[in-house]
Formats: structure tokens, C-alpha cells, sequence
């Protein structure tokens, strides 16, 4: 098996921000002290719903935004200590594909350049062979080769997609971090995407950080799966064991507030209650007791550390 | 057999931009009965929103109704909304009919308090005082789910979550009791814990005060949850409709099956998701045939010259394809 | 928001502090001085003994860092010194007697313009591609190549002189206001309409437009309470930098028309090198724009309860 591919360990960022009528200081933790690991080849998901932190996290692991604290660790070396030499090197191995295709991709240049573009950077190849291997990379993701003379706003959202898969792929990365990239798209060219991104998982041995709020997907595409509230990994575990005995108390809310297409197994209908959180206002000790229906005393007192319940499969909760 | 609530016959929407006549919509027939969910379905573009708002007849230029009819019995009387005066129309929205959008962020007026905005429909349509109104919006925003209403009355939308945004927008919708409520992709831009709450709210209203419910959405998960009634539109025209047990366990559409197929679910792992090929058809050309056509496995001659009609294939299921109709959807 | 406006009155003395200071060096800049343009317009020299003489009484032959922190020490009680130009006449006094009429002047357009602009603007967005959109545009267009002064004495021509329904000119009567009025309206309105139009026509695609409207409020109240309330943040921002244009005075129209306003002063005080004068009215302006823009900035939060100027970093 040997290392994994990428390691956090107690990874952190919080935002300092000005908030209120008194312009008061306010410290927003947007990632707490999250640790996971993705093994090559494979595919991590994060979960989680608006505000949980999981595109954050996924940002902080490519350096884009810089870890506020805790570790990053890539192929063995500690990305936080690296020069700006070293950490582009580490980024031809990270690339990362976003939610709105056509915002991530530049409108004056040609599709062609677009993909090229990462080679260009790094100066790979000559610019003939860079023209020649981004004309193979659309082929590979399913776009004519004479699509490279063109401009992205003359495709659709799903072929938009398929550009920036095509880009990501331009510097052969071994991780491919995936934020929300098939939510911006319609039901079925989502399955046509889901299916490439399988394939090419498949052929190039890419592991993903699979970022996603729909868990149906998020499932299917994924070995193991964390689910993330408030900026905390709270659960995390193989995808069947997660979604048909969800330990976690929020883990199970939000799998039963997830509407299944078979009107036999409409749920039971009480939703959890109350609001998603503001990072802002961060409860005291487990960050999910005001809504949690197992709640005691302790919960508001004393912050749940994960901790194994099954073989690979942690969950922070006193309950649980 | 009483008369269902809305009857929209042969519906059709045009817009008229630089690429031509996109037909948004092109030629829909469905009903509502009093009290029930009728689901409309279908990915984007396939003409869904359109369609509820040519009901209200909120259709932005250049988009226009350009035919059909939509018929509403309410009270022993019948009037087709079409051809009603503005000033008339204006008496049906927010009273016989309202409507709730998908993005609540962006559908509530920012400068104004959610009291105010609560309060005008029962002041303009009711003829409430101030005071009185007031004291309704109070208990709306209670009966929806707000705490601490009667305080809130003074606050403005970007003071709350999208969650509460929409409830508050459900609250105004039926301010005046109306006997229709058109949901417009209500949850789409809410987290699913959320959504939870939100449909759960929307059925407890629809019981308690009788209110039918017309909701269009992408979410097969979402029709399945809340829907009595299904119809499946695409490329502007419905190929499906059925009560929603039908619809998931029979499907009578290619287009139906195909959809179903490709939607990721909560304890399945196929190994690779089902497909379909190819995209859907441009609104602004002239669709000869099926327009399901070009990407559908059981097509076959007559798909590609003729369009098929919605007609009745089993009780009260109602599908627009010939293999369908000649019972050659489930050989082989 | 008290501290608000406190951080902002601080940073208006500051601005008047740097404005009168590069003012002053400007002025002092330009060759010339102000006894020489008076002999100027007296076709006739004045003798280098005299306009020594003159100018060591206005203390002119001091060095200019002390002229400056001489003008620093009276300006901070007010007193802007004896207007070269104008015999025997502080400056104070000079704008304290004519500024009344400038501002009655102004604040009468102001309202006039904002009445027909704002109207004009919201009828066109209303009815584009209308007649009234059209006319509307029309107006403005009308506005923006019409001279000013052209205009001010073709109204004269035509309704003073040959009509003879209103006075040519002075300040006292009533009747006396339309014309110049209507003068100084024209690039106002201009400007009002085409901003009140484009940001209704921008708010009107809101998605909270078509919610009001699925209300069945009615069309009317839509336009007027749902739109035009969001479409005023742009209407004020460019509203106050005229209001305070207005109050200062119009060179043209009260020159024409016989307003004993400040509006002449200037234009007039560069050329004649009025120094006091021209540091006095300088810093009027800038002391009564930057009081406008902080007006205005109060105004969006009453108008629109997102703005609370709170920094976010």
C-alpha cells in the first residue's frame, strides 16, 4: 500500500473578519483541526452543507489559501515548507476542477490555449507538442480535437466541464480535487461526467477529493466519505458503511432529509430542526448540539474528538 | 366529476429573439384537481418555469403566450386567465393564485421590511388597515416557522438564512388563502436539510388549508417526496404524465426511463451511471417528429416524421410516444 | 455611524487643509498679480511705486510660506481679508450678502430639475421604447447640446422681451425665477433623466420585480414602491454633486439674467487675481461638495438598509 498520497493532519483556517455595528473583531474558523488522508488512486468524499468548510478545505490543500495551522503533507513532503519553487512543483501534481464551468475558464482565449495553458506555465514540450497534447487531452474527455479552435462560450455547461477536466489533466496530477463539479449541471450530462471522471480515474490512477453537498453523488463516486459541520470532520468512513448505518447524529439527519426518487420510501417527515449555522456563531463543545436530538450536557461543555467505531470509520460524537 | 382547479389546454409561449422563435413552450395540456401536487419535471430548458409563469401571465418580453388556454374554476365560475384585462389578472395573483421562486436571496426586495412585503398583499387585496395587517403578517410569519415573529416584522430579507427567506415567501404567498401555489424550483438553492423542512412546510399548509400546489423541479427525489401527480416535460412539450407511483414504477417514456436511469441513489452502486447520448433539441428550430427522437433507443420511423400525441395509455397515465402506444416499450 | 460621520468631518479638514495649500501655491503660480490686471483693464500702467506700496499693504511682498500661514491663521476664524476687487468689501461680507441669492437660486432648480428629470426618467423606463421614452430622450439630447447661455438668452429674448410675461432680470418677485430657473435646469435634468431611467430599466430585471409583481399588487404601485426605491442609490450619487454645483452658484445664468449671486465671483476672481476672493470661494466649494458626498453616503444607508459602513478585511 505503502503512503498515502496526502495527509492533513489538524489542518486549520480561520478568516479574521470585522462583523457587526461595532465592527468587532471576529475570528471565522472556517476549517478545525481537520485530519484525513487519501490513498493513491483513490477517491475521498467530503460532504457537508453550506458553510461546513469542505470547498475551504479543499483550497487550503492546494495553497490557496494558506493554512492558518496543522499540516499538509503530499507525497511525503510537507507542503507548508516548501519555497515558491517547490510548492509549483507540488501543484503540477494537485489540480483542482471547479462548480461553475464557465467562470473557470478564461473568455478570450481559444479552448486550445486553455488547455494548453497549464503546460505553458511549467514549459513543457515545445508549443507544437503542447498544441498537439491538448488537442489529445479534449479527444480524451470526449470533445473533437477541432474543438481547440474555439471559444468556451460556444459550448454547453456539461462540455465547459470537460474543458477544465481536459486542463486539469494537461500536467498528468496524481490528485484531482473536485469542488461541486458536476452541481451546476443538468441530470443527465452530470452521469456523463460522473462517468469520465470514473474513466479517467481508472486509466490515469488519479485520486480525487471528491467536494459535493448532493451525498447521492458524492457516494457513488467515492471508496470512504467525511462529512464536515461547521468546519469539523464529524464523521468519516467507507461510502456504504456512511450512508446504511450512519453513526453520526447529523450524518443521519442529513441522509433522511435527502429525498429518494421512490414515492414507496417517502421519510417520516420531521426534518431536523433549525437553521445551518454561521461559522460566525460557533456553538460551545460539539458544534452540532443545539440541533441534535442525543444532546446531554456534556455536549455543550466538551468538544467530541473522532474516534474509531469500525474498522476505518471514526465518528465525533460522546454518543454515537 | 367535479372540475379540477386549472385546466391548461394546449398552452404555447413563444420568444421572439435574434435566433428566431424559441418555442419555450409548444403546446402543453395539463390539469390541477383542487387540493393536490401535480409535479412538473424536467432538466433545463425543457420550458417547466415558463410554463408557470404563462400562467401568471408574467412572461417577460420578448417571451409571449401566443396561444391556448388556462382555466381556472373557483366558486362555480370558470375564467380562461388569458383573456382577462391586466387590471383583472392583477386580482387573481396573490388571491387565487400565487407563486414562490427558486432563489430567495434574490426574490425578496431588499429595501424593504418583511413586514411590509408581508402586509401588502392583505392591504391591497383585503383592504386591511395597517394595524390589521400587521397582526396577520405576525401570525403568517409564525404559522411558517420564524421565531419571535411579531419582532422580525421590522427586519429586512438580508437579515436572514435562505431557509427563513423562503418561508417568509411562502408566507406572503398565501397571505390571501389562494387555492393555487406555484413552487418554482423552491428548493433547489437551499442546503437539503433545509429542503427538508421547506417541503415539510408546504405539505402541513397544503393540508391545513387546502391549497393545491404546482411544483417544478429538476429533483426526481424531490417530485417523489411531495407529488400526487406527475408530467415529465421536454423541449417545451410534456411526453409524460401519470400519479407519481406510475411514473417511478412504470415509466411509459423512453425520455422517463432514460432520466431515471441516470440519477445517482442512496444505496445503489452501479458501476457506471446510464447515459443519454447526445443533447437536447435547439427550442428555436422547427421540431419535426418526436423531439425526443435523435437520442432515443426505441426509435423507429414514425418517431422522426410525426409527432406523437399525449394520449392515455393505462388510467390516468398519459404518455406522447408511439413505441409507447403500440406497447413495444417493455419487449425485449 | 457616530463615529462614522466624526472619521468623515476629520477627513474634510484635512481636505481643506491640502486643498488650500496647493490652492494657494497654484494661485501665486499664475504670473501676474492683482494689481497688474487692474491696470489691465485700465488701459493704463499703474506707477511701480504705487503697486509696491499696494502690495506691501496686502502683504504680498512676503514670502510665500508666510503669506500662507498668515492666510492659515485668519481663515481658521473666518476671515478671508479685504477682496482686492471690490473696494472696502471683506470677502465674508461680500459672500455672506450674495451667497443667499446663489442658494435660492440653486435649491429652485434643484427642485425643478429633480421634479422633471426624476418624472421624465421613470415615465421612459415605464414605457421603453415609448413615446414618452423617446420624448424623454429627446429632452435630454436637448439638454446636452443647448448651450446654457444660448439657451438663458433665447428665454429672455422670447418671453421677456417679446412676449413680455416675465421681467429680462433681478431677483425680487417671484416672476422674476422662472426663466433663470428653467436656464439653469438644463443640465440637471439631463443628467437626472438618463440615470433615473437606466436605473429603473436595471432594477425592473430583479428577480424581487417579478415577485412584487405575482402579488398582483398592481403595475403602478410595483414601479413606484418596489422599483424606484432600489433604483435611487445611483439617482443619489449623482444627485448630490449637482445639488452642490446649484448652491454655489451659476456664472452664466446669473450674469444674464442680473442675480446679484456669487456665481460670477468664481470665474471672475481668477482674472482679476483676487486672491482672498479666490481662496475663499475655493474652499467653500470644496468644503460644501465634500459635506454633500458625506450627505449622500448617509442618505444610501437611509435608503437602503444593507449599507451600515462597517470594514470587512
Amino acid at each position: 500500500m505503502g503512503e498515502p498520497l496526502l495527509v492533513t493532519d489538524r489542518l486549520t483556517k480561520v478568516f479574521a473578519l470585522r462583523h457587526g455595528l461595532l465592527a468587532r473583531r471576529v475570528r471565522l474558523v472556517a476549517v478545525d483541526r481537520v485530519s484525513l488522508t487519501i490513498d493513491a488512486g483513490e477517491t475521498l468524499g467530503l460532504v457537508g452543507e453550506s458553510g461546513c468548510g469542505k470547498s475551504t478545505l479543499g483550497l487550503t490543500i492546494m495553497r490557496l489559501y494558506e493554512p492558518s495551522g496543522g499540516q499538509i503533507r503530499f507525497a511525503g513532503h510537507d507542503l507548508a515548507g516548501l519555497d515558491a519553487r517547490g510548492l509549483r512543483d507540488a501543484r503540477r501534481q494537485m489540480q483542482m476542477i471547479f462548480q461553475d464551468p464557465l467562470a473557470s475558464l478564461d473568455p478570450r482565449l481559444t479552448v486550445g490555449q486553455i488547455v494548453a495553458e497549464p503546460l505553458d506555465i511549467h514549459a513543457i514540450g515545445t508549443p507544437a507538442e503542447r498544441a498537439t497534447a491538448a488537442r489529445r487531452l479534449l479527444e480524451r474527455v470526449g470533445l473533437a480535437a477541432h474543438s481547440a479552435d474555439r471559444f468556451p462560450n460556444e459550448f454547453s455547461g456539461g462540455q465547459q466541464q470537460r474543458i477544465g477536466i481536459a486542463r486539469a489533466l494537461a500536467l498528468q496530477p496524481r490528485l484531482l480535487i473536485c469542488d461541486e463539479a458536476v452541481s451546476a449541471l443538468d441530470v443527465s450530462v452530470q452521469a456523463q461526467i460522473l462517468n469520465l471522471l470514473r474513466d479517467l480515474q481508472a486509466e490515469f490512477g488519479l485520486a480525487f477529493l471528491f467536494i459535493s453537498h448532493n451525498i447521492a453523488v458524492t457516494a457513488l463516486m467515492s471508496r470512504r466519505i467525511g462529512v464536515m459541520y461547521l468546519g469539523q470532520l464529524v464523521e468519516v468512513g467507507p461510502s456504504q458503511a456512511i450512508v446504511e448505518a450512519p453513526r453520526h447524529p447529523y450524518t443521519q439527519a442529513l441522509l433522511g432529509a435527502v429525498p429518494a426518487p421512490d414515492p414507496a420510501r417517502r421519510r417520516r417527515r420531521h426534518a431536523v430542526q433549525g437553521d445551518v449555522p454561521s461559522p460566525i456563531e460557533r456553538p460551545s463543545g460539539c458544534p452540532f448540539h443545539p440541533r441534535c436530538p442525543l444532546a446531554q450536557a456534556i455536549c455543550a461543555v466538551e468538544e467530541p474528538q473522532l474516534r474509531p467505531v469500525a474498522r476505518d470509520h471514526q465518528v465525533a460524537c460522546h454518543f454515537a | 366529476m367535479s372540475k379540477p382547479l386549472l385546466e391548461v389546454q394546449n398552452l404555447q409561449t413563444h420568444f421572439h429573439t435574434e435566433q428566431g422563435i424559441v418555442r419555450a413552450v409548444n403546446g402543453v395540456s395539463f390539469d390541477v384537481p383542487a387540493g393536490s401536487v401535480l409535479g412538473i419535471v424536467g432538466e433545463s430548458g425543457c420550458g417547466k418555469s415558463v410554463t408557470a409563469l404563462s400562467i401568471l401571465r408574467l412572461v417577460a418580453p420578448p417571451g409571449r403566450i401566443v396561444g391556448g388556454q388556462v382555466l381556472l374554476h373557483t366558486d362555480g365560475t370558470r375564467r380562461d386567465l388569458l383573456a382577462l384585462e391586466p387590471a383583472e389578472m392583477d386580482h387573481v395573483r396573490g388571491v387565487d393564485i400565487s407563486m414562490i421562486f427558486q432563489d430567495p436571496m434574490t426574490s425578496l426586495n431588499p429595501v424593504l421590511s418583511i413586514g411590509y412585503q408581508l402586509a401588502e398583499p392583505l392591504r391591497v387585496h383585503r383592504g386591511m388597515s395597517s394595524t390589521a395587517a400587521r397582526d396577520h403578517a405576525a401570525a403568517l410569519l409564525d404559522r411558517v416557522g420564524i421565531p419571535g415573529a411579531r419582532r422580525r416584522l421590522g427586519a429586512f430579507p438580508h437579515e436572514f438564512s435562505g431557509g427563513m427567506r423562503q418561508r417568509v415567501m411562502i408566507a406572503m404567498a398565501l397571505a390571501c388563502g389562494p387555492r393555487l401555489l406555484l413552487a418554482d424550483e423552491p428548493t433547489t438553492a437551499l442546503d437539503v436539510t433545509i429542503q427538508s423542512q421547506i417541503l415539510d412546510l408546504l405539505l402541513e399548509l397544503k393540508d391545513e388549508f387546502g391549497t393545491a400546489i404546482l411544483i417544478i423541479t429538476h429533483d426526481l427525489g424531490v417530485i417523489a417526496e411531495i407529488a400526487d401527480r406527475v408530467a415529465v416535460m421536454y423541449a417545451g412539450m410534456i411526453v409524460e404524465s401519470a400519479p407519481v407511483a406510475a411514473i417511478f414504477a412504470a415509466p411509459q417514456h423512453p425520455y422517463t426511463r432514460a432520466l431515471l436511469a441516470s440519477i445517482p441513489r442512496l444505496g445503489h452502486w452501479p458501476d457506471r451511471l446510464i447515459t443519454i447520448e447526445g443533447a437536447p433539441p435547439s427550442l428555436a428550430d422547427d421540431i419535426v417528429g418526436c423531439p425526443f427522437a435523435p437520442r432515443c433507443p426505441y426509435r423507429i420511423a414514425r418517431c422522426v416524421a410525426e409527432r406523437p400525441p399525449l394520449i392515455e395509455l393505462a388510467p390516468g397515465h398519459a404518455g406522447a410516444c408511439w413505441v409507447a402506444q403500440a406497447g413495444g416499450l417493455d419487449d425485449g | 455611524m457616530a463615529r462614522y460621520i466624526l472619521a468623515r468631518i476629520i477627513g474634510l479638514l484635512g481636505v481643506l487643509l491640502a486643498v488650500s495649500a496647493i490652492t494657494f501655491v497654484l494661485m501665486h503660480a499664475v504670473p501676474g498679480g492683482p494689481f497688474d490686471a487692474q491696470a489691465l483693464e485700465h488701459q493704463q500702467a499703474i506707477p511701480q511705486a504705487i503697486k509696491r506700496q499696494l502690495n506691501a499693504k496686502f502683504g504680498l511682498d512676503r514670502p510665500l510660506w508666510e503669506q500662507y500661514l498668515v492666510f492659515l491663521r485668519n481663515a481658521v476664524r473666518l476671515d478671508f481679508g479685504y477682496s482686492f476687487s471690490s473696494s472696502g468689501r471683506t470677502v465674508v461680507q461680500m459672500l455672506r450678502d450674495q451667497w443667499p441669492y446663489s442658494i435660492q437660486l440653486g435649491l429652485l432648480t434643484l427642485a425643478f430639475s429633480t421634479v422633471v428629470g426624476i418624472g421624465l426618467g421613470i415615465l421612459a423606463a415605464i414605457k421603453p421604447n415609448s413615446w414618452l421614452d423617446y420624448g424623454g430622450t429627446l429632452v435630454s439630447i436637448f439638454c446636452l447640446v443647448m448651450p446654457s447661455f444660448v439657451f438663458a438668452v433665447l428665454l429672455q429674448f422670447i418671453f421677456a422681451v417679446r412676449l413680455g410675461w416675465v421681467p429680462t432680470g433681478g431677483w425680487n418677485s417671484p416672476r422674476q425665477w422662472v426663466l433663470p430657473v428653467l436656464a439653469n435646469s438644463l443640465g440637471p435634468i439631463l443628467i437626472l433623466q438618463r440615470f433615473t431611467r437606466a436605473s429603473m430599466a436595471d432594477v425592473m430585471r430583479a428577480n424581487y420585480v417579478r415577485t412584487a409583481r405575482a402579488k398582483g399588487i398592481g403595475e403602478r404601485r410595483v414601479m413606484l414602491v418596489h422599483v424606484f426605491k432600489n433604483a435611487l442609490t445611483p439617482i443619489v450619487t449623482v444627485g448630490g454633486p449637482i445639488a452642490a454645483g446649484l448652491i454655489t452658484g451659476s456664472f452664466f445664468v446669473e450674469t444674464i439674467f442680473r442675480i446679484p449671486g456669487i456665481g460670477s465671483y468664481f470665474v471672475t476672481s481668477i482674472q482679476q487675481r483676487d486672491y482672498p476672493m479666490i481662496m475663499a470661494t475655493t474652499l467653500a466649494w470644496t468644503a460644501i461638495i465634500s459635506l454633500t458626498f458625506l450627505i449622500t453616503d448617509l442618505l444610501y444607508a437611509l435608503a437602503d438598509p444593507r449599507v451600515t459602513y462597517l470594514r470587512e478585511q
